[in-house]
């Protein structure tokens, strides 16, 4: 099954080839690989069967929405189309000539992309999964789970017992809708980033900026006055070292989250350039002898990549709930809490 | 620069669909899974703590049973010593009894006998005597069937009569 999806993926890269050498030449891998990675205003599955997706548009205050395949005329060609034009994966306003307009103030790009396209995929996923093992749970009331149902309760039991119980303390509670959230939510994307023709959407920084900013929102809302007291007066240090210790403090709050975006999204993303690297060089080699070698690399690549998906959700909800825990522990010592930030 | 640009559509997409997803996997999934599951685990922690209980009442009844069993066995084996012990003395009283009936009974043979061979020995005296008599009669009837001899049994009787 996994093979069939590789062989799948390899399809879509000779399908970018084509569209490369159709487009004029050579075969660029740095273009081909961005472009899979990067978000686009189409969902291209393969040549011939291309999603063309909705544009949302607030240019100064207007809304404008239209279909992204106005973009294209019938050779497939990039056109203006209303006063707009997109130009390296990007909308502006157009000029007279058709060219990217030089004042661009006031636009606002709200356009379902192949990313947003991919999220609301995945949250109809996680509803239909989790509403279904919610509702077996009522069916099946004290009974043994059964089905799905018997597949999610350890994970998510796991989340609740290790990461949150263990990480939290007893105020755990309150937390877990939304560490059992952002598990499901990261690990469900991170595997329909997988699938062939999939979004990068967890390999992408907006994404994760957003899940950080949870995460920091969180910490900070729940910070008791302990958590605050290290951070305004850290216990044990000099008080004239405050006006240094303060802002490191302060900068230690961002950071956290910030590595918590940067990580889910290197991660990812990197997963994805290797995979898509390893079958580029069957193009740069122009050789078909390279195409197993490339095969079983990326097949490799692809068992290691299923395991990141479900590392990385770990991670990132192992980390969140460390900071969570940070923010709610009663305590009195000069401690060394929130220092977990050592992995991966 | 592109990759590490958020864009401003994919973060409002992002956050909203994040919360609405936030707020209603929380109200119609995570609640009622983790109640679901707390109260499963509370439920086969009762279960698991009344079937201990259940164990622990098991053995204090066992323990009660063996007691009651060791309590009857000790009352039966206490019975049958008693009844054992009443038998052999029974037994005992009776053999006395019966050696001593014995010893009676033996006695009062002997007894018996003693005075039978008195009888028969004073018979065997008597007809001893008669007998003596008897053949001293005879004996002297033959002897003195001749004259002669008369006269000396005549002769000797006085010299005896004359000596006294």
């Amino acid at each position: 099954m996994k093979k069939l999806f590789i062989l799948l993926f390899s399809f879509l890269t000779i399908s970018a080839h084509a569209e490369a050498a159709a487009e004029g030449g050579e075969f660029k891998p740095g273009d081909m690989i961005t472009h899979h990675i990067a978000d686009d205003y189409s969902w291209h599955f393969a040549d011939g069967a291309t999603l063309y997706l909705p544009v949302i548009l607030i240019d100064n205050g207007q809304l404008n929405v239209f279909s992204s395949s106005n973009f294209y005329n019938e050779n497939h060609e990039l056109v203006p189309y209303n006063g707009f034009v997109l130009d390296h994966g990007h909308i502006y306003r157009a000029d007279a000539s058709g060219e990217p307009a030089a004042d661009q103030a006031g636009l606002l790009d709200f356009s379902i992309t192949k990313n947003v396209a991919s999220l609301f995929l995945s949250v109809a996923l996680l509803f239909l999964v989790f509403l279904t093992i919610a509702s077996s749970y009522k069916k099946n009331h004290g009974k043994a789970p059964r089905g799905i149902q018997s597949f999610f309760e350890p994970i998510i039991i796991f989340v609740r017992d290790e990461i949150a119980k263990a990480n939290i303390g007893p105020k755990y509670e309150r937390y877990m809708p939304y560490l059992l959230t952002i598990f499901f939510f990261i690990w469900f994307n991170n595997l329909l980033g997988l699938m062939p023709g999939g979004a990068n959407l967890t390999g992408n920084i907006a994404v994760t900026l957003v899940l950080a900013t949870m995460t920091l929102l969180i910490t900070v809302f729940s910070g008791n006055k302990s958590y605050w007291k290290h951070i305004f007066a850290t216990p044990g240090v000099p008080v004239w070292l405050a006006p240094i210790m303060i802002p490191v403090e302060l900068i230690g709050i961002i950071t956290k989250p910030f590595s918590l975006m940067v990580r889910l999204f290197a991660n990812i993303t990197a997963g994805h350039i290797i995979i898509l690297s390893l079958f580029s060089l069957i193009f740069i080699f122009q050789s078909i002898a390279v195409g197993p070698l490339s095969v079983a690399f990326a097949t490799f690549m692809f068992f290691l990549e299923l395991f990141v998906a479900l590392l990385q959700a770990y991670i990132f909800t192992l980390l969140s709930a460390m900071y969570f825990g940070g923010a709610v522990e009663e305590h009195d010592h000069v401690g060394d809490h929130g220092h977990g930030d050592g992995a991966h | 620069m592109e990759l590490v640009t958020p864009g401003v559509g994919l973060i409002f997409w992002q956050t909203v669909t994040f919360i609405i997803v936030l707020f209603l996997l929380s109200k119609f999934a995570w609640k009622p899974i983790m109640s679901a599951l707390s109260e499963r685990e509370a439920s086969i922690e009762k279960a698991l703590s009344a079937a201990e209980k259940a164990k622990l009442e098991m053995q204090g009844l066992k323990a009660e049973n063996e007691k009651l069993l060791a309590e009857a066995r000790m009352e039966r084996d206490k019975i049958l010593k008693e009844a054992s012990d009443a038998g052999n003395a029974m037994i005992e009283s009776a053999r006395n009894k019966a050696n001593e009936e014995g010893g009676r009974m033996i006695a009062q043979a002997r007894e018996a006998i003693e005075n039978e061979k008195r009888a028969a020995i004073t018979e065997v005296k008597n007809m001893a005597a008669a007998l003596s008599v008897d053949i001293a009669e005879r004996i002297l009837r033959k002897e003195l069937s001749n004259p002669q001899a008369q006269q000396e049994l005549a002769q000797d009787y006085i010299r005896e009569v004359t000596l006294n």
